[in-house]
């Protein structure tokens, strides 16, 4: 009873944590590049809201493919402005987080749902059965997918080039690394991973689009970025802290009593506080590329 | 004259920036199957052709101006100050508070204005000092501290100034701690004079005071900054002060001056995104107070038009939001102009004459 408790306990908490993860090592390889994008809550509830409306028309797998390709989408976009055009990271990000706010409240107006709309159960992703309960596929590609980026921006060409741009781009273009394309790539890489978070959000977990879906993860995500110190491995870390305390909430609730003495808001509060607990416990130890949120250009 | 000239190119610029988020929400209402003609005749016509209109677009404009201040002042100063939807949702309910007590009219009013800037102050705190003294990232901990606040007004409004007879809002403010209307059957109160009334002063602040020069100083070199004697910190401190008063004021201005309830609702529908709007007026605004005066009017116009969009063609008024964040990115763009100068150069002038370049 009480080790079946603990499993469900993990179980939720490695749902909630696979958004964090996605998103903060996806923007681990923008930052190393040396982009900065505040916008990934803004991707998270564009492809949350595009993901649903694809799986709805042709099933899950379209589902995450249009989620992926709308964070890929907004990435280049990002990107270019930011790579090329040499603009301000902040506001571009500040600017897309506005335009998804604004989008998919029009949408599920549009559609005729203000405020919520859920996903068919048919259109769903389904979740692997295992002998302690259901775990969505997607779980284990966030549990792998940082070991992977771990390995290529520290062990291969590409991973060097990366870090090259982000660290010093004067020293990467003199030995001929394509600077912009370099951070476009990394960005738009990144952006896709949030969009796979958000499609998986929607699709695979919740199971609905609301407007308030991304629910500051976005944000939690730069938190993670900045606890890891732009080491993939330990975005695992700390997506699983968000998860854990995110999930709190909905087994806190079981227990009988607890909901009469804590209301409920204070205990939906703890993601936010122990995140921001996190980075200021951190700050100071971790070390970010020198050209981050630089705009390079060419002497 | 040099001033003259840069402020001029700005104002083209937002220009130029509205008019292509207009064009590309345009395109966004055609794909979804809209009249974006039909759309926008209702969203001026509603707004800017008669006075009741007007007065709805300065009653949106009233809190907005003072949001975006909040964060134009951080901007200013170097800080990219993203918290004034917690600060607001605070200085709300602080003015709803003093409704707690009875007091005279008038000094009523001023008692619970006090209680919001002080809200907003004390929200904006934590951010600051964590800032000042660790260097926490401000976009991180505001973004946090909005999300603090969302859950922690949630609970206010349910449990601690909940109207005893309708559990859904909080008591309404006090007859006499309300600011009272301009113009009979709108919505627009004296709050529109307290909001122009401190975006002039933060003008004056910055650029005809020493503090003001410091925090403007801060925000252009840093560095240069602290060896001319700027003590960071206590810049830091200051701005994000300002911003929570400036943030805690529009709350206020929102439960002590908006009709009919003069209360704020369960789920804080009427205060919701206020201070993420307030973010896409100041850029809008391009970060200067008289600016922002002027892009609040013409997004809160925007916003008072949605609603007769919405009933007359029929398109839902979330759509505004959308012309927004377009025109922010477009702003984004560095030298937005110089793109459409070089567009312009290449398609008028033979290739062969074109090298005169980009300057």
């Amino acid at each position: 009873m009480t080790v079946k408790y603990l499993w469900s306990i993990f179980f939720l908490s490695l749902h909630a944590m696979v958004p964090i993860t996605l998103t903060a090592v996806g923007e681990v390889v923008s930052e190393t590049a040396g982009l900065f994008d505040i916008g990934l809550e803004g991707i998270l509830l564009l492809s949350a809201f595009t993901g649903a409306l694809g799986a709805e028309a042709g099933g899950w797998i379209l589902g995450i493919l249009v989620g992926i390709g709308t964070g890929l989408v907004v990435g280049l976009f990002f990107g270019l402005v930011n790579a090329y055009w040499k603009g301000n990271q902040l506001i571009t990000g500040v600017g897309i987080n506005l335009f998804a706010l604004g989008f998919v409240a029009f949408g599920l107006q549009a559609l005729g749902t203000p405020g919520f709309h859920s996903v068919p159960r048919v259109a769903q992703l389904p979740k692997v059965p295992t002998p302690v309960g259901g775990l969505s596929p997607i779980v284990f590609v966030a549990l792998f997918l940082p070991f992977l980026i771990h390995w290529v921006l520290f062990r291969t060409r590409v991973g060097l080039w990366i870090r090259a741009v982000g660290e010093n781009p004067e020293a990467a273009d003199v030995a001929g690394v394509p600077v912009e394309l370099v951070q476009l790539l990394s960005t738009a890489f990144g952006a896709a991973l949030a969009g796979l978070a958000g499609a998986y959000m929607s699709v695979a977990w919740m199971g609905s689009v609301t407007k308030e879906i991304a629910a500051g993860r976005g944000f939690i995500a730069l938190a993670t970025v900045v606890f890891s110190g732009l080491n993939p491995l330990l975005t695992l870390a700390g997506g699983f802290i968000f998860g854990f305390f995110d999930s709190l909430a909905t087994w806190i609730s079981n227990i009988p009593g607890v909901k009469e003495v804590v209301p409920w808001q204070f205990i939906s509060m703890t993601p936010y506080v122990v995140t921001l607990l996190v980075v200021t416990g951190v700050i100071g130890r971790v070390r970010f590329p020198k050209a981050l949120g630089i705009p390079y250009r060419r002497e | 004259m040099k001033r003259v000239k840069s402020s001029l190119w700005s104002i083209l610029e937002s220009v130029v920036a509205g008019i292509l988020g207009l064009a590309v929400a345009g395109l966004i209402l055609k794909a979804w199957g809209y009249s974006p003609t039909a759309a926008y005749v209702a969203l001026v016509r509603a707004s800017f052709t008669d006075l009741y209109g007007f007065a709805g677009a300065l009653a949106n404009a009233t809190p907005l101006i003072l949001t975006a201040i909040t964060f134009a002042i951080g901007a200013r100063a170097g800080l990219f100050n993203i918290g004034a939807e917690g600060q607001l949702y605070m200085g709300a309910l602080a003015a709803i508070a003093a409704s707690l007590f009875r007091l005279p009219a008038g000094i009523h009013l001023i008692v619970a204005l006090v209680f919001a800037a002080v809200a907003g102050v004390l929200w904006s705190l934590v951010p600051a000092i964590l800032r000042a003294t660790r260097g926490v990232s401000e976009v991180i901990s505001t973004i946090m501290f909005n999300w603090i606040g969302h859950f922690l007004a949630l609970f206010l409004v349910a449990n601690v100034l909940v109207d005893p007879y309708r559990g859904e809002k909080t008591i309404s403010a006090a007859l006499t701690s309300r600011f009272p209307i301009l113009i009979r059957g709108t919505d627009l109160s004296y709050g529109i004079f307290l909001s122009v009334a401190f975006a002039l002063f933060v003008y004056f602040l910055l650029w005809h005071t020493v503090v003001g020069y410091e925090m403007r100083a801060a925000g252009a070199n840093p560095d240069a900054a602290r060896y001319g004697g700027v003590q960071s910190r206590r810049v830091v401190v200051l701005v994000f002060a300002l911003g929570g008063i400036a943030a805690g004021l529009a709350g206020a201005t929102q439960s002590l001056g908006r009709p009919p309830t003069y209360a704020v609702y369960s789920g804080l529908p009427q205060i919701a995104n206020l201070g993420f709007d307030g973010i896409g007026v100041a850029m809008i605004g391009r970060n200067h107070p008289l600016g922002i005066i002027a892009a609040a009017i013409f997004y809160g116009g925007l916003q008072a038009g949605a609603r007769l969009m919405q009933m007359t063609a029929g398109v839902p008024l979330e759509m505004v939001r959308v012309v927004q964040g377009v025109i922010v990115l477009a702003l984004a763009l560095p030298e937005l102009l110089r793109i459409f100068r070089g567009l312009g150069r290449r398609l008028w002038r033979p290739r062969s004459l074109g090298e005169g370049g980009e300057g």
